[in-house]
């Protein structure tokens, strides 16, 4: 049974066409990878899946319900980790999971349960009484993926979840994911632009570049199609040009930011 | 399946109890963040407090400017206590945006928690915050022995009047902050908006010795309405309202903005 199903989607912003008529489909219970360049239409296709953007043309459903028609259907079934903090730092981690099983509708009587749950999975027990802001990025990250695990969903969408995060709490989190996929079965559709780390931790690709798809497969699929001995070759095979920074002054400045607030 | 077959949506059938559960959750964190900021209620508690005691110790005495009452620091204080609430409520709008740069506005709006939940929940919260600050003013003007009168149903009604009103501020505040996005700007408007109310409204003086178009303006500031019925109740005079219709009025505001800020609130992450 498919998670995700994308077909013909498009999405406009004025003239500029951030995503122009791209189909894939996400497996139930695999980690799927969205690569590109920042500019490419990761997040804006993570922005009609997560139901936070209508696209133009063309539909997608998630777990089943078409992201159009029933939003709020979706919204249950999903968990979302934005790439930007999601975490409220004037509160303690335990209040963050306490406020998020709120708002996803957990019930009372299986808050507590839910959140000791999240908390073991993420590895959060030794600071759950700590304000947000005094937590470092890795610990943000993890605890941003217990909030999202609240309400047990089918979907877990990551924009860029290793940003700014040293190697070591980069693998952790890489770590905590594998694992919750394998116990719960949670699909996994993480965004990111590092090419290698894709090639770890993602059992299928689709790599986008100016809004279209231009390749999808696992990764040993990808190499041996475009004959390339990394993804960052086939990712310039596939295109035609080398991977590039883009992304505009919001974009810059809010990736510095976050590498600032996450040290 | 497990992880979808043991389900959330028991709790939620009702769409209202998911409102309401949504009020709840964001009103809990507003007030759970109180309780870490103890500092916030007190240096917002100055400013008013220099109204009241600076602008009302001068014009003590100027009966025209308090409507005839005997003690303008009385007459002033449910206009300070309401134009505090309106200063919170208003900047509530530059947290929406604060919230929009970080993440975790697009992170709500990705969960079923319905939008109005989201507004009436932040409404709310900007009202929790404006209590605290009036229970501090109200501290006050016990100490320093201004002659309001301490019926504690009629303090009660005031306070609620507050806090209708201040939830109203803060919705169109967020309806502001959705359209104009970037916080310096919001900046500019806040000001744009805020200090017209203030004084465009009968928080300092009556309505009587305004000027006929200023009197036109005042009657359709919804801050005069909620000035008006808390003078009311705290003095035991009118000063130009009837009760009834200071309640309908700001009350009104309040269902109007909730619903066009639910509306424009998920335009902020565009």
């Amino acid at each position: 049974m498919s998670a995700v199903t994308v077909d013909q989607l498009v999405v406009r912003f004025g003239d500029v066409e951030a995503v122009r008529g791209i189909s894939f489909e996400v497996h139930s219970g695999e980690v799927f990878g969205l690569l590109g360049p920042n500019g490419a239409g990761k997040t804006t296709t993570l922005r009609v899946l997560t139901t936070l953007l209508r696209p133009t043309a063309g539909s997608a459903a998630v777990a089943g319900h078409d992201v159009r028609k029933e939003a709020i259907a979706v919204r249950e079934a999903i968990g979302y980790v934005p790439q930007a903090i999601s975490i409220d730092g004037a509160l303690t981690a335990l209040e963050n999971l306490e406020f998020y099983a709120r708002v996803t509708g957990v019930p009372r009587r299986v808050r507590a349960e839910r959140i000791e749950q999240s908390v073991d999975a993420m590895h959060l027990a030794p600071f759950l009484d700590r304000l947000g802001r005094t937590l470092s990025g890795g610990m943000l990250r993890r605890l941003e993926v217990a909030t999202a695990l609240l309400n047990r969903p089918r979907v877990l969408f990551l924009d860029e979840p290793t940003v700014g995060l040293d190697p070591t709490a980069r693998q952790l989190v890489w770590e905590r994911l594998a694992i919750l996929r394998e116990q719960a079965g949670t699909t996994l559709v993480v965004t990111t632009h590092l090419m290698e780390e894709a090639e770890r931790q993602c059992g299928r690709i689709a790599i986008m570049d100016l809004g279209e798809l231009v390749a999808e497969g696992t990764p040993s699929e990808l190499r041996t199609l475009f004959q390339a001995p990394t993804l960052e070759d086939v990712f310039t095979a596939a295109t035609g040009h080398r991977l590039e920074e883009g992304g505009g002054f919001r974009d810059a400045r809010t990736r510095r930011g976050l590498s600032r607030r996450l040290g | 399946m497990r992880a979808h077959a043991e389900g959330f949506r028991g709790g939620w059938a009702n769409p209202a109890l998911r409102v309401g559960d949504g009020v709840g959750a964001m009103a809990w964190a507003e007030f759970r963040k109180l309780r870490h900021d103890h500092l916030d209620i007190i240096t917002r508690s100055v400013q008013p407090l220099l109204w009241l005691f600076v602008f009302g110790t001068a014009l003590r005495r100027n009966r025209a400017l308090a409507g005839g009452f005997h003690d303008y620091r009385a007459y002033l204080a449910p206009g300070v206590m309401a134009q505090a609430a309106l200063f919170i409520a208003i900047f509530f709008g530059l947290a929406v945006i604060w919230e929009r740069d970080v993440g975790q506005l697009q992170r709500l709006l990705a969960t079923a928690i319905p939008r109005l939940a989201i507004v009436l929940g932040k409404a709310t919260g900007a009202a929790v915050r404006a209590l605290t600050q009036a229970a501090v003013l109200l501290i006050v003007l016990a100490i320093a022995s201004i002659s309001i009168r301490w019926n504690v149903l009629d303090i009660l009604g005031s306070l609620v009047l507050l806090l209708l009103a201040t939830g109203g501020f803060a919705c169109l505040s967020m309806t502001l902050a959705a359209l104009v996005r970037t916080r310096e700007r919001f900046m500019g408007i806040g000001q744009m908006v805020m200090m017209p109310l203030f004084f465009a409204s009968s928080a300092l003086y009556p309505l009587s010795i305004m000027p006929r178009w200023l009197q036109i303006v005042a009657r359709g500031n919804p801050l005069t309405y909620e000035v008006h019925g808390m003078r009311q109740l705290m003095l035991g005079v009118s000063t130009g309202g009837t009760l009834w219709v200071d309640f309908v009025f700001v009350a009104g505001f309040l269902v109007v903005t909730a619903l066009v800020a639910a509306r424009m609130y998920p335009r902020a992450i565009l």
